[in-house]
Parts: structure tokens; C-alpha cells; sequence
């Protein structure tokens, strides 16, 4: 089984956020990618963005740039 | 066939589009259901449509950018969704039945109907509007181009009247999006409503409506979004609010690559061919004996559509010998525009619209000027 670590993740209201955090974090070049939310969150959207921690400065700058609405920040096993 | 009926819907799409929809066929799952590959890149697929259409309208932020099957379904959208009982709405005479019986079945409910008349050539008494703003008048709904006549509105102008006013500013852009330059906030439009499968040459069952930022619509269907499922209610946020239900993923691929096969001729190249076009027609059948135009052939812009009838001759009877002696395509009748054909007096006869693409050549056009004639010349023989 894929072993699982704690990562960096970010949550969405809705499906067009999280496509488009996704579209800025590789135009960016940000090490990540969608996955469904872990259950141990709570989320609208079924799907956030996962990133290693080592990510998690740059990634929670796009969140901060407001732009593009997020619903949380979390660390949690993914 | 020579095609003349593109403002019922264009026939020919570019191959990019035709290309998009079959390789979306084989390849996209359902956006926002899970995170497969597949659902992924349809996701995507969707939002980059999203985005490029939010571009093409001047539209900020692509989540207010919503897509719908259709013009009649985001003009449903709008007019329940924001005309309540005792708000009066100020509309005209040019619309098509989408915005018109949306607006009825309000007035029905209890909200009140002002509908703006037009002149002898169907031109908009736009001064009329602002005569007709009460106390309680909520919105304008009003068409950027008629269907008929092909007559266009000044959008820019009338938005200001509704901005001064603090009116909601509906558009319906059946006829314009795709060969008329519309910009949102430019132009103050709160909700701008567009189907995809006319000049926008994308594929039928896809359009949209892009809705000011902070403008809550009540939603007319409720459903599955991907998001928030336990929730009783369906989510407000933009764009789910107003897309339950699994969205025309493989039309909007079509629709995407339609926006930039517009973007790469250039809206203006396209626009200036099929003005070219009209003009042409326009100018070769307006002295044939017996040919009635309606319409304001003299004005700088209007929709490539021309609609005309020989004598009194019943436009069905025209249109069908078009099609079965000539092999080109128009529409007779009554076009779903009522109160336009009210206007023009034309609700026995109806009228045979003949409506240009990008695609026509100007051959096609000589043809049907030339079948025009001989029809009108047979015609005249027998009466």
C-alpha cells in the first residue's frame, strides 16, 4: 500500500478553486496534485490540493493572495 | 445544401471544434466527481472554458461565469431567478420567446411588464425606456440583436440608463456573442446570457450566462454539485450555485475550441465577412419587384440576418420552395419573436429569414439573390 505522510492540504468550496489552485501551482512549479479530501477534514469540495510540507510557504501564499478561494489549510496524513 | 439559416443555429463548425468534442468523448470523465485523471481533465477542461469565456466577455473572475444547455435556459435563469412578484421589469418588443414567456409567467405570478416598442424599421424607441422607470421597477431585459430583423441595440447605452437608475441590466446575446465585441463591465451588464451553438459556432446544447460579482440568483435547479454533499440545501457558491446536475462536458471542450478558432481569425475579421455578406444580399434583392426587407438596412451595425417577403405570399411556401427547387436553407414563419412580427405587421404572413456565417461565400449569396428573383418573377406572373 502507498505510504501515507503528512502533506500540506487545501480545501475548496467549489470544484472551479480547486482547478484553478491547481492551474497556479504548476505554473508556479509547486510540487503536488489533486486528490479526493482526506476524511479526516471536512470540505465542500471532494476534491484539494496536496502538497509535501516543504511546499507548504509558497502554497499558502497563493491561498493568502485571495484570488482564488480557499477553505482551509490543514496538515493531515494524505 | 447553401446553408442560410445560422441565426437559427450555424451549421458548419470549425474542425477544431468538431475535433474537441469526439477526442472529450473518448477521454473526459465527470468534472468535480472524484479525482481520477479523468475527472480531473474534465475539470479542467471546464474551467479552461471557463476562463477563456470570462476573457471574451470581460468578465474578472471566471467563477461567475456559468454554464448552462442554452440562451432560454440562462434567461429562465435570470428572469425567475431575480423577477419576484410586485417588481416591475421593463422589456421590448424585439425578444424572443425565451425572454418573453419567462417574463409572462412573471407577470402571472404578480410582477408587472412594460414591453418598449419599436419604429417602422424595427429600431428600439430606446427613449422610451427611461419614461417607463417606476418606483418599483427591478430590471431591463432586453436583446442585443433581434432575431428577426437583425436590427442591434445599444447595449453600452441602455447600461447606463440602468446603471443611473440602480436597475438590474439583463442581455440576452443569442444572436451577437461571437461576432459583436461585448464587454461586461464596460457595457453594465449585471447578467449577460449566451448560447454557444450560433455565432459562437460551438455545439448545440451549450451556453451560458456570466453574472456580476455579488449578484445572488435564486437557483432554478437544485442537485448533485460534487460539493458539499451533506448539506440539505445546494451550495451558493458561484459557479455551482446555478450548475446542479453533471455539466454538457463534452459540448463545452466543442465550445472552448470554438472561442479560440474566434479568437484566432479574429472577431472582427469574422464580423466584417458576414457583413460583407449580408450587404451583398441585401443589395441584390432590395429592388426586386414585389421584395419587402424589414428591418434598418441603413444602420452602421446589425446581425448578418435578413428577413423578407415576396407580395403577400404565405413565407412558408417561399421558404419551402428555396429549399426544394434551390437547395437553400431559411426560415418562414414567425421565428419565436411574437410582439416583433406584432411590430412589423407581419403575423399572418410571417417572413423568410435568410441569416449568413463566416462560412457562406459569396457565390452561395449570388444564388440566392438569383432564386430570390425567379421566385419573385413567378409570383408576379401568377398574380
Amino acid at each position: 500500500m502507498r505510504k501515507k505522510e503528512i502533506k500540506t492540504v487545501v480545501t475548496f468550496h467549489v470544484t472551479a478553486d480547486a482547478i484553478a489552485f491547481e492551474k497556479r501551482c504548476k505554473e508556479l512549479g509547486i510540487e503536488g496534485r489533486l486528490i479526493p479530501v482526506p476524511r479526516v477534514l471536512s470540505a465542500g469540495c471532494g476534491m484539494a490540493w496536496a502538497s509535501p510540507l516543504s511546499e507548504e510557504e509558497r502554497v499558502r501564499a497563493i491561498a493568502e493572495a485571495g484570488d482564488i478561494e480557499t477553505e482551509g489549510i490543514w496538515q493531515c496524513e494524505a | 445544401m447553401i446553408y442560410l439559416d445560422n441565426a437559427a443555429t450555424s451549421r458548419r463548425k470549425p474542425q477544431e471544434v468538431i475535433d474537441a468534442v469526439v477526442f472529450a468523448m473518448t477521454s473526459l470523465g465527470n468534472a468535480g466527481r472524484g479525482t481520477t485523471e479523468a475527472a480531473l481533465d474534465a475539470a479542467r477542461t471546464i474551467y479552461g472554458a471557463r476562463d477563456k469565456i470570462a476573457g471574451f466577455f470581460g468578465v474578472k473572475n471566471p467563477k461567475q461565469v456559468v454554464f448552462t444547455a442554452n440562451s432560454t435556459e440562462s434567461l429562465n435563469i435570470a428572469i425567475h431567478g431575480l423577477i419576484k412578484p410586485g417588481d416591475h421589469v421593463i422589456s421590448s418588443v424585439m425578444e424572443h420567446n425565451s425572454v418573453l414567456r419567462p417574463l409572462y409567467e412573471r407577470e402571472e405570478a404578480g410582477a408587472e411588464l412594460t414591453l418598449i416598442e419599436c419604429d417602422g424599421k424595427g429600431r428600439l424607441l430606446t427613449d422610451d425606456i427611461e419614461k417607463n422607470i417606476r418606483d418599483n421597477t427591478r430590471a431591463i431585459v432586453l436583446t442585443h440583436g433581434s432575431n428577426l430583423t437583425g436590427n442591434v441595440n445599444d447595449i453600452e447605452a441602455v447600461g447606463r440608463i440602468a446603471k443611473a437608475h440602480g436597475l438590474l441590466f439583463i442581455v440576452d446575446a443569442s444572436q451577437t456573442a461571437g461576432v459583436l465585441p461585448i464587454d461586461v463591465e464596460k457595457m453594465n451588464i449585471d447578467v449577460l446570457c449566451f448560447t454557444g451553438h450560433k455565432s459562437l459556432l460551438g455545439p448545440q446544447g451549450t451556453g451560458g450566462m456570466c453574472v456580476r460579482e455579488g449578484l445572488e440568483i435564486e437557483p432554478l435547479k437544485r442537485g448533485g454539485s460534487g460539493v458539499d454533499t451533506y448539506n440539505r440545501h445546494h451550495p451558493s457558491e458561484m459557479p455551482t450555485a446555478l450548475e446542479a446536475g453533471t455539466l454538457n462536458g463534452h459540448g463545452i471542450a466543442g465550445l472552448s475550441a470554438a472561442i479560440d478558432f474566434i479568437e484566432k481569425t479574429g472577431i472582427d475579421e469574422i464580423r466584417e465577412k458576414e457583413q460583407n455578406l449580408m450587404k451583398r444580399f441585401v443589395e441584390g434583392v432590395r429592388d426586386i419587384p414585389g421584395v419587402k426587407l424589414y428591418g434598418d438596412f441603413d444602420a452602421e451595425v446589425r446581425c448578418p440576418v435578413v428577413a423578407l417577403n415576396i407580395g403577400n405570399a404565405d413565407s412558408s411556401e417561399i421558404s419551402d420552395i428555396l429549399s426544394m427547387d434551390y437547395d437553400i436553407a431559411t426560415r418562414p414563419g414567425a421565428h419565436c419573436a411574437p410582439e416583433m412580427h406584432e411590430s412589423l405587421g407581419t403575423v399572418d404572413q410571417g417572413a423568410v429569414r435568410f441569416s449568413m456565417s463566416y462560412f457562406n461565400t459569396g457565390e452561395e449569396i449570388d444564388a440566392a439573390i438569383r432564386a430570390v428573383r425567379e421566385i419573385s418573377e413567378e409570383f408576379s406572373e401568377e398574380n
